[in-house]
């Protein structure tokens, strides 16, 4: 059953077409991967689909609505929730308030009950700590619970960011480059961490350079080169695709 | 959680009403009518610290807000009405009707009839409610420089406004201004035998105000505003209303600013254009700056400081230009402020060394 649908989703920058006619879907409980060479505009498609971007024409449609137009926060309301590619925690915070900002489509308390922390407030507060805990408990971090994000290694805060981006429960997780600047450890144990998290049924769509995580985990892959779709399919039929291994090799032989 | 929230704020009122007893026994009485000043102010440096620490948006236009609520409800308590009444207006019927008009003697005999002061107070908020909501809607899609200019901007007018209208007295500004009875026995007024009442009615205010500011960051709400400062996109990514929520921050720090402008117009007994001047904004952007930003107890303790000094005279005639230095010289080399030095901080095991 289809998720995500992506249908002819075209965006330009100037006279670069980033991305151009684009179609494809995500169906429910799959791993699902984007990659290509730097500049295909997979990032780009990306901060489409969270709406960081207006779309130059087509239609997104999430759980058959669609989402196209929508704010970003409208669209983590809808039940996507995502990760940055060059990691964007919340500095000056520690890393447990990073991943209870992550509840915030879950919780409801506003100006009036921040005011005045009504008891009701008090207890809602007291949940959005409690799961917020497991989930840094979950990936391991929670004895930096209390630490400075910024404080925290790459990697940690990767975790963080992981933990922060599943606070919210997602229906959809969007991954932008998950495994970069990591080394092959960590990135084995992301690769891990995501398999896991679709196993608890949340839908994964990734974007990746690290061609061995993509082959291991996804369950389908897409290929863009210069912002068009030149293959779709699962890993091991990529990996057959000659035009997938002449954007990536090169076009050595004749 | 609790506990450890309001403990300071406890022994903040212990502090004060030290500070009152000190004085008594000293004889030193006169300091209080500065400190009470100073307090209403101290309650517009923590509203705009709201904004600016936490929320990181600048705002220069917070004497702006300051003024409109003092000049309201200047306006509203001293304007006479009897001859409107006399014309049989519907609408000043209807409000004597109902008991919202009170008439008093002024300063020359006259017997005027004005609206009450709970009323003036209510529609003074009202009003600021509804400029803070239609300057910031358009105003807030800034960032950075722009925003202060365009703040900047909104304090000019309402500077100019108040210094060119009729009704505000031009460069007089309103005098004669009524006191503002809340209860049966207390009245914001500047009467020397309300001195120490006033005081402390003051400072219950700013406690108030400070305990809801403390609560407010410590809540949901107070983390989305600290990850709007942090990262705007990662906010709104999170589904935080970035827009909807610097909004309302705005809109609630402007009613600090448009109470503190209400009560200290009362206790002075008037409003001049010179509170709704620039100079006033910088200073208070200057205050919370040196405070820390995201620091409400910096920017209280640093209001206090230096609006007491500055209202003593301390400064003398380079008073605007004591709190300009003081911006240029927190921006150059400490722009986390003089308070930020957090020394529990040393004795605590860095999170890496384990």
């Amino acid at each position: 059953m289809t998720l995500l649908d992506i249908k002819d989703v075209n965006k330009h920058f100037g006279g670069l077409l980033a991305v151009s006619q684009v179609s494809f879907a995500v169906r429910r409980g799959m791993i699902k991967s984007v990659i290509g060479p730097n500049g295909a505009g997979k990032t780009t498609l990306f901060n489409l689909i969270a709406g960081n971007l207006p779309l130059g024409s087509g239609r997104i449609f999430f759980d058959d609505r669609p989402i196209h137009g929508l704010q970003p926060f409208q669209i983590a309301r809808r039940g996507i929730s995502r990760t940055f590619q060059n990691i964007k925690l919340f500095p000056g915070m520690t890393a447990l308030e990073n991943v209870m900002v992550g509840r915030h489509t879950r919780s409801r308390a506003g100006f009036l009950g921040g005011l005045f922390h009504f008891p009701a407030t008090r207890r809602e507060e007291e949940a959005i700590r409690e799961k917020s805990f497991a989930l840094l408990q979950l990936l391991d971090i929670s004895q930096h619970a209390d630490a400075e994000a910024a404080s925290l290694s790459f990697g940690q805060q990767r975790a963080v960011e992981f933990a922060r981006a599943l606070a919210s429960e997602p229906t959809l997780l969007l991954l932008d480059e998950p495994a970069a600047g990591l080394n092959i450890y960590e990135t084995a144990e992301i690769a891990r961490l995501i398999t896991k998290i679709r196993d608890q049924g949340i839908t994964v769509l990734l974007v990746e350079h690290d061609m061995s995580l993509v082959m291991d985990i996804s369950d389908e892959i897409v290929v863009l080169s210069f912002g068009q779709k030149i293959a779709e399919d699962i890993p091991s039929a990529i990996q057959q695709n000659r035009e997938v291994i002449q954007i990536y090799l090169g076009e050595a032989d004749a | 959680m609790k506990a450890r929230g309001y403990l300071p704020i406890l022994m903040l009122a212990l502090v004060l009403a030290g500070v009152e007893q000190l004085t008594s026994w000293t004889s030193t009485v006169y300091f209080l009518t500065q400190m009470t000043m100073t307090t209403y102010y101290a309650l517009l440096v923590i509203g705009l610290c709201l904004v600016m620490g936490y929320a990181g948006q600048i705002s220069l236009g917070h004497a702006g807000f300051f003024a409109i609520g003092g000049y309201t409800s200047a306006v509203l308590t001293t304007f006479d009405l009897t001859p409107l009444l006399a014309r049989g207006n519907g609408a000043v019927s209807l409000l004597s009707a109902a008991g919202l008009l009170v008439s008093r003697d002024n300063l020359y005999g006259e017997t005027l009839l004005s609206v009450n002061p709970w009323l003036a107070c209510v529609t003074a908020i009202i009003l600021t409610i509804v400029i803070a909501f239609f300057i910031g809607i358009p105003v807030l899609k800034l960032k950075g420089h722009y925003l202060a200019m365009a703040t900047l901007g909104f304090g000019i007018i309402i500077y100019r406004v108040a210094l060119a209208t009729e009704i505000f007295g031009e460069a007089d500004g309103i005098s004669d201004v009524p006191g503002f009875p809340l209860l049966p026995g207390v009245i914001v007024s500047g009467d020397f035998s309300n001195r120490v009442q006033n005081y402390y009615i003051a400072c219950v205010l700013l406690l108030i105000g400070f305990a809801l500011l403390q609560n407010l960051i410590d809540s949901r709400v107070g983390r989305a505003l600290r990850a709007i400062h942090g990262s705007e996109e990662a906010a709104n990514a999170m589904g935080v209303d970035t827009a909807r929520y610097k909004l309302y921050t705005f809109v609630l720090s402007a009613v600090y600013a448009a109470i503190a402008g209400i009560f200290l117009t009362h206790y002075n007994g008037g409003i001049g254009p010179s509170e709704a001047g620039i100079m006033k904004s910088v200073r208070y952007v200057a205050i919370v700056a040196i405070g820390g930003m995201a620091n409400l107890w910096g920017a209280l303790v640093m209001a206090g400081l230096l609006n007491f000094l500055s209202l003593r005279g301390m400064f003398g005639s380079y008073d605007d230009a004591v709190f300009g230095v003081i911006l240029i010289v927190i921006m150059l080399f400490a722009p986390q402020g003089l308070l930020r030095l957090q020394l529990w901080h040393l004795f605590k095991k860095s999170p890496r060394d384990s």
